[in-house]
């Protein structure tokens, strides 16, 4: 990988938070290199609790790493930036406010004009057309991520955060949203870092597929998925990708075994 | 059927109520304490006198400009602590010693500073609702959504706008529920105030009622009318929690 040219720059990144007793030290993430390239499409899994969601909080600005060097468009992460937005999984969506200004929260300074076409623009994007002047409190577990996804690509957001955001959805809907979620990636070639705990949605999304291990997290490995979109879930190249991530992960294809990791 | 407990249970149970209380009157043979015909007399008496209008637009009076207040200082104060950890820490520990002392205790200390007018009641009105408004809006900032600053943050709003933007409407549905609580608090403390602190009031009219001339009637009278504008105060205030933009601090119901 050409790391100078990728847009999310992780070299031997550390995050350590203080233990029960003094002194002691937790690792939570160890040596943890990532490189995402613009446009790409990368899902980060790995086991519940194992610290990808820490890792992308670094990214996100939200956390500071312990250690090592995390740079994003060439700069040193400082905190969130409007051009990179973080989707939340417990859902960001402010309930006071209507899903139209919802989605147009992040674009306060501009014109009224151009905020108007951009709101309704992304909408309809996101199929929400009809409930402008719904509140959050109103709508379904679903529609608000796409309330929330909708907003970050309304403020023009190059790079989006998600961080297990179809987690707490039900079955048909998480597969309704990642077909979308890709219909809207292709249509705005944006990047998009996506953390998950299921391998399954990450071989649907994923260019490239980051497995990280048990705590301390590090890579482990990374997974490649040339598959053509929308993805055939019965195809061999889709059924390789993903039991070769269970692989990694140490798990029997069939849900038998457990095995360490490395 | 909802009709029925809707409407027809609370009547029932105030029918049931006024004749046990009829038949106790009458069963006793007290000659003081007045059957609920003798009270409904008592406020036609104090209707026509021109009293009962008056003394509910003093009491309101001091209830608006006292509650007022504390609105006022209240949101504001309680948005500053909940979100600005050192005057926290500086404020709240005098606040918690303040705060439990009943506003009753405080009434000879307002009439040696304000003596016997308007502005003793006030103050007392004031000070009785200006702890629970700041306290609750202080949780209300306290116990906001991390999720809701994470993502303002991450749109770049900070200062005045994330106050106004977020923080505000984040702590509005928990703020409204504190200023509930204050009013129903400070609608019980102007009638204590008026007993002592003035000669006017529900308050006055039920201690003056009782002085002069043992006036049980016109006693009840008064509760009677607290207890009715206490109501509509509550419902009034809680028309409040049906705006779209803090409906969602309310749970389904």
């Amino acid at each position: 990988m050409d790391n100078d040219k990728s847009l999310i720059h992780v070299r031997d990144c550390w995050k350590s938070f203080p233990g029960k007793k003094a002194g002691e030290q937790v690792h939570v993430l160890e040596r943890v290199n990532l490189d995402v390239q613009a446009g790409e499409f990368v899902c980060v899994v790995g086991p519940s609790g194992c610290g990808k969601s820490t890792l992308l909080n670094i990214i996100g600005g939200f956390f500071k790493e312990s250690q090592g060097d995390v740079k994003v468009a060439g700069e040193p992460v400082n905190g969130p930036d409007p051009r990179r937005i973080f989707v939340f999984q417990e859902n960001g969506v402010f309930p006071w406010l209507t899903v139209e200004e919802n989605i147009g929260f992040g674009l306060m300074s501009r014109p009224a004009k151009e905020r108007e076409e951009r709101v309704t623009h992304y909408i309809g994007m996101v199929g929400l057309t009809g409930f402008e002047k719904s509140y959050p409190r109103e709508l379904s577990g679903g529609m608000r991520q796409r309330v929330e996804i909708a907003r970050a690509l309304a403020a023009n957001a190059e790079v989006l955060y998600m961080d297990e955001p179809f987690g707490a959805l039900d079955f048909i809907t998480r597969l309704k949203m990642r077909a979308d979620l890709i219909r809207i990636w292709q249509a705005e070639k944006k990047t998009i870092l996506f953390v998950t705990h299921d391998i399954e949605e990450a071989v649907q999304l994923a260019d490239r597929v980051v497995v990280m291990s048990k705590r301390p997290a590090t890579v482990a490995e990374e997974v490649r998925v040339d598959l053509p979109r929308p993805r055939d879930l019965d195809s061999p190249g889709y059924l390789a990708a993903r039991d070769r991530i269970f692989a990694i992960m140490g798990m029997d294809v069939h849900g038998a075994g457990m095995g360490e990791l490395k | 059927m909802k009709r029925f407990s809707s409407v027809l249970l609370p009547l029932a149970t105030a029918v049931i109520f006024l004749i046990v209380w009829h038949s106790l009157v009458r069963l006793s043979g007290s000659d003081l304490f007045p059957t609920p015909m003798e009270v409904v007399k008592g406020i036609q008496e104090l209707f026509e006198k021109g009293l009962l209008l008056k003394y509910i637009v003093a009491s309101l009076f001091r209830v608006s400009w006292g509650f007022g207040l504390a609105v006022v200082v209240g949101v504001p104060l309680g948005l500053i602590l909940g979100w600005f950890k050192p005057a926290f820490q500086a404020l709240n520990p005098m606040i918690q010693i303040l705060r439990p002392i009943s506003p009753i205790a405080w009434i000879p200390v307002a009439i040696l500073w304000f003596g016997i007018d308007d502005t003793a009641p006030i103050f007392l009105i004031f000070l009785a609702s200006v702890f629970p408004i700041t306290v609750s809006s202080m949780a209300a900032v306290q116990n906001m959504q991390l999720v809701y600053l994470r993502a303002a943050q991450n749109f770049g709003i900070k200062g005045p706008q994330l106050f106004r933007r977020v923080i505000l409407p984040a702590a509005l549905p928990q703020i409204i529920t504190g200023i509930r609580i204050a009013l129903g608090i400070a609608w019980l403390v102007v009638v204590a105030a008026e007993m002592i602190a003035v000669n006017s009031g529900l308050g006055y009219l039920i201690i003056d009622a009782r002085n002069a001339g043992k006036r049980y009637d016109l006693v009840v009278a008064g509760m009677v009318m607290i207890g009715l504008i206490g109501l509509v105060l509550d419902l009034l205030i809680r028309q409040l929690e049906k705006f779209d933009e803090v409906k969602w601090g309310y749970g389904q119901r």
